[in-house]
């Protein structure tokens, strides 16, 4: 490997340092991909115009990198100055020469013993500060490795495995530090969300989600139930640098189906987070499913855009929910502005003046069983929506699928799984879904491109004015932005359970998506 | 859907591969631990881990359905003991970190409860069932047994390793009312004139395969097609209650009760 990587680096431009002003201003530059969603404000959309409604038939793969596992691949690939740096299930990470797709330097992460995780060894991806590359590992650990080699410039423990904390985030960095959230929502683990100093690997702040005794919020949860609160932070969120603020997912309570011995709204589960970037401290939270009994996590990715809302400009964030609702925020205050439902829900008449669930009965588990739109997978889950600044239209992957919930036993055992319940499919229903446009400022939908089953893939929009997602079935596809008309699509052999990407290479736009154990790449063809 | 779900499966997790229990404990191949304290214990603890994906009575959901006599990664006690303390690499079962072996014996017992059918005493002649399968009925035109047949209905190998007696009566009799998971007649009509009518072997967003009723595979752009008919509930298979007296049918279903492979 060592013989490749010195032939290559005479071909290949060398790595240039990725400074914080250059992520600060991403959008200038989108023939890079710089962070998990794109840019601070988690939009996912590229600036590059080369793939047309008019020309985007003539995709054609460019190359195809396989990993070697038989693991889930979620991740996102990062782009900086022609290569991209790929995470791999547990937190490996390659480095991937993007005019051929041949590595140039591999990170091979020997998980320690007592890693654990509910759902697989997934990684969604890496950050990327100045000369390191930054990824949070299965084993609960955040590492920083030289742009260059990939070898190891320090190894920092966030939290214990044993006790059922994992990582499968990608990292944010911003200013000098590095933000990583965990999983861990079925564990019963104490949620938080961790910044480390980017060049020491020494913890500059936490920010614990779940408060303790006495601390403001811990009047929230019934008894000693905040000690097994959960409510973790397993995927990637946004800044706004201006601000200062950092805008975070929270997780589900603990235990997931069962509530009875947490009674309360159980904050800060299922909230997003306002953090100031250089403190951790809270500046204001938002909950979109208080006393949470659905597993509805709401680890969704909160996308920064301004908004006129009933006549008066807001800077927002938008938020497409796993409890099937969309919601508009003032991102300043945390003040909720509008919201309506996106995907099949049955638990919630609407939403209140202050975004609060008005809960129907009959919506919660039971021991017999209660049939509920969403099921625990939600309206929609962690991989990306998208908002295009050119169409401004939001982009959410959707579900429209109930479950039986049912609740049961929950005893706390450490390192052990601490669920409450369980859900089954309802029978004769198949699972579907939709990629729906929202207007941004009111959910109000647009247009939407029904799929063959339910959404589990995130969505990538273009200054092309095409949405680019994926399946279940293995199609990765092209829709016209504007209306939802399908223009393209390839079929691409395995699930898609990923989120796309679009950057330059040999002065070709690219768009790069995981399907199955392998990235693929596309561009025009000559 | 059943392809889909396949593919789905391939494209899953596995964990680490790790023995939390005493790595000197010698696994018996028979689960010692089956007494009725032991299943209650093993229900709850069934309840807390497992029926998130499972489902509480082993019914499947994101994981695979238990409450089947067979399980393919544990066909004995043995490997049931493997497969709860270590998980199933290349899927999202996870290893049972936190169970220790009398917790696992336990679960494994419950599991085993789960599919647990106790053997039927049908009526009928076996013998007489396989001839009329062979000659009246001309099952084998659409089925599969042991290699032999068409193969446009399911396969009838192991069926009874997974269906009922009555379930096999009311298969014979009302086939709608027993269409196996995920199964679609389907009607199309292309742009250029074609018709066919035949069983979905898989379909996305952009295309659908089918078979048609005289066994030829098709394969179509759906925007290239006028119509596509889904005809939910319905079976190619037609009823044989009119084919069979009461006593074949008995006959029919003994036979087909006997199929269970080499169980």
């Amino acid at each position: 490997m060592k013989r490749l990587v010195c032939l290559l680096a005479a071909v290949v431009p060398l790595t240039a340092q990725v400074s914080y002003d250059r992520l600060r201003q991403s959008d200038s530059e989108p023939a890079n991909w710089l962070t998990y969603s794109g840019n601070y404000s988690a939009q996912r959309y590229s600036g590059l115009s080369q793939i047309t409604a008019a020309n985007v038939r003539h995709l054609r793969p460019t190359w195809v990198y396989q990993m070697q596992t038989t693991e889930r691949v979620e991740t996102s690939p990062l782009v900086v100055n022609g290569i991209m740096y790929v995470s791999e299930p547990g937190g490996s990470v390659t480095a991937l020469d993007t005019q051929t797709g041949r590595p140039l330097w591999k990170y091979t992460r020997n998980l320690l013993k007592g890693a654990r995780g509910c759902c697989g060894q997934v990684n969604r991806g890496v950050a990327i500060l100045n000369d390191m590359v930054y990824v949070g590992t299965f084993d609960s650990h955040l590492v920083a490795l030289d742009i260059k080699s990939g070898i190891v410039r320090w190894d920092s423990e966030v939290a214990d495995p044993k006790l059922g904390y994992s990582i499968t985030a990608a990292p944010l960095a911003l200013k000098d530090k590095i933000v990583i959230g965990i999983a861990g929502g079925e564990y019963g683990v104490r949620g938080l969300l961790d910044a480390f100093d980017a060049k020491t690997g020494k913890r500059a702040w936490r920010f614990w989600t779940v408060p303790a005794p006495g601390e403001p919020g811990s009047e929230t949860w019934a008894g000693d139930s905040l000690k097994t609160g959960a409510a973790p932070t397993w995927v990637t969120g946004a800044y706004d640098p201006q601000q200062n603020i950092v805008y975070w997912g929270t997780g589900n309570p603990g235990p997931d189906w069962n509530g009875d011995a947490r009674a309360g709204d159980n904050l800060y589960s299922d909230c997003l987070v306002a953090l100031d970037g250089d403190t951790g401290k809270l500046k204001w939270h938002f909950q979109f499913t208080p006393h949470d009994t659905h597993d509805w996590d709401s680890t969704e990715i909160p996308v920064l855009a301004d908004a006129v809302v009933r006549g008066e400009k807001h800077k927002a964030v938008l938020f497409g929910n796993r409890n099937a609702f969309y919601y508009v925020l003032d991102r300043t205050t945390g003040k909720f502005l509008a919201g309506r439902a996106f995907a099949k829900q049955s638990w919630a008449k609407g939403l209140d003046d202050s975004g609060k669930p008005i809960v129907l009965p009959n919506s919660t588990p039971t021991t017999e069983g209660a049939k509920i739109y969403p099921d625990l997978t939600g309206g929609t889950n962690w991989f990306s929506p998208s908002y295009s600044p050119h169409t401004n239209m939001f982009y959410v992957p959707s579900r429209d699928v109930g479950g039986v919930y049912l609740k049961g036993n929950a005893e706390y055992k450490e390192g052990a799984q601490f669920n409450g319940g369980g859900q089954k499919p309802i029978v004769g229903e198949d699972p579907t879904g939709a990629i729906r446009a929202l207007t941004p400022e009111t959910g109000e939908m647009k247009w939407e491109f029904k799929l063959y089953s339910d959404a589990g893939a995130g969505i990538l929009s273009t200054a092309g004015d095409l949405v680019f997602a994926g399946t279940n079935e293995g199609d990765f596809f092209a829709l016209d932005a504007t209306t939802g008309r399908s223009l393209w699509h390839f079929q691409t052999g395995a699930t898609i359970n990923a989120n796309p990407v679009s950057y330059m290479s040999g002065g070709k736009q690219q768009v790069a998506i995981a399907s199955g154990n392998s990235i693929f790449v596309f561009a025009l063809e000559e | 859907m059943r392809l889909v779900c396949m593919m789905f499966s391939c494209a899953l997790a596995a964990t680490a591969q790790l023995v939390p229990f005493d790595p000197e404990y010698v696994i018996p191949k028979v689960n010692p631990h089956t007494t009725p304290a032991d299943l209650k214990n093993g229900q709850q603890l069934f309840m807390g881990q497992c029926a998130r994906c499972h489902g509480p009575k082993g019914e499947g959901g994101r994981g695979a359905v238990l409450a089947q006599p067979k399980l393919r990664h544990a066909p004995d006690d043995e490997s049931l003991f493997h497969v709860i303390q270590e998980g199933i690499k290349g899927t999202e079962m996870p290893a049972g970190y936190a169970v220790d072996t009398l917790e696992t014996w336990q679960l494994a017992a419950y599991i085993r409860s789960l599919g647990r059918m106790a053997p039927e005493s049908v009526p009928g002649d076996a013998k007489r069932g396989q001839e009329l399968y062979r000659s009246k009925g001309r099952c084998s035109q659409c089925h599969i047994i042991g290699g032999q047949g068409g193969s446009l209905g399911p396969e009838l190998t192991e069926i009874a390793a997974r269906r009922s007696a009555a379930h096999l009566r009311a298969a014979v009799l009302d086939p709608a009312s027993t269409l196996p998971e995920g199964f679609l007649e389907v009607g199309l009509a292309t742009k250029d004139g074609r018709t066919i009518t035949g069983v979905r072997l898989n379909e996305d967003t952009f295309t659908i395969q089918v078979i048609d009723l005289n066994g030829e595979i098709h394969s179509f752009i759906k925007s290239d097609l006028k119509e596509l008919q889904r005809d939910t509930g319905k079976s190619p298979m037609p009823s044989f209650r009119a084919v069979f007296s009461a006593s074949e049918v008995d006959d029919l279903v003994a036979y087909l009760y006997s199929l269970r492979g080499n169980q």
